[in-house]
């Protein structure tokens, strides 16, 4: 069954084409001197405009958690001579949308809006961007939703591991606690706080923009410097790197249940790095999402302890990490975690193989080009480039990036950047056999 | 203006369905049958080389016979565990070597499987899906290793959480007759009984082509997907046991229906009520159209709908409202209000303000500048949902394998768009009517209310 199996998909990896992915990206600058990237597309009349202020809840100042993230969620709240509903209501009338969020490495903006009512939609976008209210009722409003969200998040616990986890890897740095800030730390911000976060937060010199749809590069430019050009010049300090720490113990938090959530770091690489496209491809052999990965086959498809597990590479401005996570049962946590450090330290050891390599090489490029389908989700993709630094010519050139990897690189990779003494577990549960400590 | 056609082997007919909003809009779409009555739709989108492949059966939980709860997501599952060509497990191995996805899903009314691959790569995923229509080997070891597998993602989503564990609760008591009122996943202590023979049994009664719906979105031509689709679906015999799906029906629901699951998981207590409603028939979907204009007015926008209006801005004994209707189902469906309240309120007192609310909703109607708002929202959802392929192939599975038709689909945003405000207190008066509710409280263990 196997062989037949296998022969089914040679012959359909015959037939593959040269994958690259296609689309035309233009750098738009405004008169105003506004950078923007640019996918032009007149199929559809409307256009997905993405907008990035680089820091996020890291710029919360001390003793003010969360503040970012209740401004930037007030942001459509009411502006100008609009309070929330009158807002709402006028971007409803024209059938614009518009996304706030933030994270802790940015506020984002995503909009959406009709090419006949894309002016009206500016000027609207524009008021929230310069002169949003912060109404009382609608900070005591939003307040109350953000404590629910951070009372439910206390009962939930991914979210109480991923806390742990932060603040061992990161401790006092922003990166080591949550966005969304504290009971205390949300209760106690006031209006004046929240005009300080976005005065901080939302100026020239951090933006990122892309736009994909039905809009030209001259329309583009002076829909920019309507919407953006009479923003501060400049806002708060982004904060400092921050190298984790990462001591190879284990940290518990008893919680009542049947399962055991466990999550697992150490340090990570750049994407500056040049070693980074291999470190992406050791990811995914180890705990990736494309295929059976090592994690996946010894956890759980060899010993049934977990319903999945995977594990990811981030890159943030301020720092990297190798992060995963899997639930298990509280009697079979410590076998878990066993595996887990087996086989990272048997990969740094015996490195991986060849077919790992070429399966996930195909898989890897074989994807790529699927993720530049639809406006919104090409604004998105290309506002994320621009912060990476990266060249409008990437799209085109990065699977080459992904082929040019050997099996060597990906051994080399393995063997410095694993390190087995240093992975550190947080154990959400009431895991059997599972110390705290080294 | 749109129209069905059924062809023979060897000629195409395919007729491209134009809308009457947007007439310009990347929404391309082609229906056309096999010969052996599978039905096959093509939306074509050649912004991106990308392709997506679904199979819908027309067969869902609804569907299973007494005491066999989760059996039509069970087989789901053994769905990926091979044919006499495919190695188990290997079929999303395959896709995933061509940079590809795949998933599949299991609701009342359907069940359906896809892929999204590069739109040269659809010749594989049809190939393995035809296979899987009708080879499917199951080994007994698989059967076992797999039903655990379902335990597993029972406790997961459904027994660690106490709001899954109400509305299981709330649908039960909903549908006095109707088997809507059974889980999807299914009931543990009958999830634990399934065979490997009960599965093959609900596979050979259910899986043919014609009681599937082949639709294919993307970088695609309808000659291209007609050729494969003969190539690979073609060749398959429909069966002679698939028949029209007549499921018993609710009588007269005549008292209203309360009940509180309280359990210490509980972060946040709600109050939620579901309402029977009416669904979407072919050529009959005017009510619907109404019944999803009134969710609209009552909870679609956060700031300016009525009950957000009212619970969360003016008398901020709420944090959160909801308004939801659905009417893409095959039977009766039902109409939620849901309301979360603010910190120090109760939820009784929540739910006294939701429904005087509501009955002064019902003495003063619709608000007009709302409403037209809501209707430039419908007009302008035609021309964002084709930046979103996927979703319209979507949007066309859930409503062919729900009794609709293309016809029906291309006509819906008209319709919302003619609904006029009489029309929406009408189906409001019908449908918010607590002798056919089911109320739930979702509470924390221990806490006073």
């Amino acid at each position: 069954m196997m062989v037949r199996a296998l022969a089914l998909m040679g012959a359909l990896i015959c037939l593959a084409l040269p994958l690259r992915a296609e689309v035309a990206i233009q750098e738009v600058t405004s008169p105003g001197g506004i950078k923007a990237w640019l996918v032009e597309n007149h199929d559809i009349p409307f256009t997905a405009l993405n907008i990035r202020f680089k820091g996020g809840t890291s710029l919360d100042a001390a003793g003010k958690r969360g503040a970012v993230n209740l401004m930037t969620a007030l942001i459509e709240e009411g502006a100008g001579d609009l309070d929330s509903q009158a807002f709402a209501a006028a971007r409803d009338g024209m059938a614009a949308e518009f996304g706030f969020s933030s994270d802790s490495d940015g506020v984002s903006i995503s909009a959406r809006f009709l090419t006949d009512t894309s002016a009206q939609a500016t000027d609207l976008l524009h008021l929230a961007l310069t002169k949003p209210r912060f109404d009382s009722d609608a900070i005591e409003r939003v307040r109350g939703q953000v404590l629910q969200n951070i009372a439910s998040s206390a009962k939930d616990p991914g979210t109480i591991a991923s806390d742990l986890l932060s603040h061992a890897a990161f401790g006092d740095h922003p990166y080591g606690s949550s966005g969304d800030g504290t009971t205390a730390s949300v209760q106690a911000l006031t209006r004046d706080d929240l005009l300080a976060a976005y005065r901080g937060a939302l100026a020239r010199d951090r933006i990122y923009v892309a736009a994909a749809g039905d809009i030209s590069a001259a329309d583009l430019g002076a829909m920019l410097d309507k919407l953006l050009g009479d923003l501060p010049a400049t806002g708060a300090a982004q904060p400092a790197d921050v190298v984790l720490t990462a001591k190879g113990d284990v940290i518990t938090q008893s919680f009542p249940g049947p399962q055991s959530t466990i999550s697992f770091y150490q340090g990570g690489i750049t994407f500056e790095d040049p070693d980074y496209f291999a470190a992406t491809i050791l990811n995914e052999i180890l705990g990736g999402n494309g295929f059976s990965s090592r994690l996946m086959d010894q956890v759980r498809e060899k010993r049934g302890l977990t319903y999945g597990i995977d594990t990811s590479l981030a890159a943030y401005d301020h720092a990297t990490i190798l992060a995963g996570s899997v639930a298990t049962a509280n009697d079979k946590a410590a076998e878990a975690m066993q595996v887990i450090r087996d086989v990272w330290a048997d990969v740094a050891k015996n490195g991986v193989t060849q077919k790992e390599i070429d399966d996930t090489k195909t898989y890897l490029t074989g994807s790529y080009p699927l993720r530049f389908d639809g406006n919104a989700r090409i604004a998105s993709i290309l506002v994320g480039m621009q912060m990476l630094g990266l060249p409008v010519t990437y799209p085109a050139t990065r699977n080459a990036k992904v082929e040019a990897v050997t099996l060597g690189d990906v051994n080399r990779v393995a063997a410095s950047l694993l390190t087995p003494d240093e992975l550190t577990f947080v154990v959400v549960g009431d895991a059997v056999g599972v110390a705290a400590g080294n | 203006m749109s129209k069905k056609s059924w062809i023979k082997r060897g000629s195409f007919v395919a007729v491209a369905l134009g809308l009457t909003l947007g007439q310009a809009l990347a929404d391309q779409v082609s229906s056309f049958g096999l010969e052996n009555g599978m039905q096959v739709v093509v939306i074509e989108d050649h912004r991106a080389p990308v392709a997506v492949h679904m199979v819908w059966y027309k067969i869902g939980a609804a569907d299973e016979s007494p005491g066999h709860s989760g059996i039509a997501h069970f087989l789901e599952h053994l769905m990926f565990q091979g044919t006499k060509d495919v190695a188990p497990e290997q079929f999303s191995k395959i896709v995933a070597a061509q940079g590809g996805s795949d998933n599949a899903f299991t609701s009342p009314d359907y069940t359906a499987y896809f892929q999204r691959v590069a739109s040269d790569r659809l010749d594989l995923v049809m190939r393995l899906e035809s296979d899987r229509m009708h080879n499917l080997n199951l080994s007994q070891k698989d059967v076992d290793t797999e039903r655990n597998v379902i335990l597993d993602e029972r406790t997961q989503r459904t027994d660690s959480d106490p709001g899954a564990l109400l509305g299981e609760q709330m649908a039960a008591a909903q549908y006095m007759n109707h088997p809507y009122a059974i889980p999807v996943i299914g009931w543990r202590h009958e999830i634990e009984e399934l065979t490997r023979q009960d599965a093959l049994d609900f596979y050979q009664a259910n899986y043919a082509p014609n009681n599937a719906i082949l639709i294919v979105a993307g970088d695609v031509t309808p000659q291209q997907v007609l050729d494969l689709a003969k190539k690979h679906y073609g060749p398959i015999p429909p069966s002679d046991k698939i028949h029209d799906r007549i499921r018993p029906t609710e009588p007269p629901q005549l008292a209203e229906r309360r009940m509180v699951l309280a359990d210490a998981r509980v972060a946040q207590p709600y109050v939620v009520r579901n309402y029977l409603a009416g669904e979407r028939n072919p050529s009959d979907q005017k009510e619907a159209a109404a019944l999803t204009m009134l969710a609209q007015l009552l909870g679609g926008n956060r700031a300016t709908s009525v009950l957000p209006r009212a619970l969360e801005f003016d008398q901020k004994v709420a944090t959160y409202t909801q308004a939801s209707y659905d009417g893409v189902s095959l039977d009766q469906t039902t109409f939620t209000l849901a309301v979360v309240p603010a910190d120090g309120v109760s939820l009784d007192q929540v739910e006294k303000a939701m429904d005087a609310v509501i009955d002064q909703f019902l003495k003063t109607g619709v608000d007009a500048e709302e409403f037209a708002r809501i209707k430039a929202q419908v007009k302008a959802e035609q021309i964002y949902g084709a930046d979103n392929t996927q979703g319209l192939a979507h949007r066309y599975g859930m409503a062919l394998s729900s009794g609709l038709t293309v016809q029906d689909v291309q006509a819906w945003p008209d319709l919302l768009q003619a609904v006029t405000a009489d029309e929406v207190m009408i189906a409001a008066k019908k449908v918010l009517d607590r002798r056919q509710a089911v109320t739930g409280w979702l509470q924390t263990e221990g806490a006073a209310q």
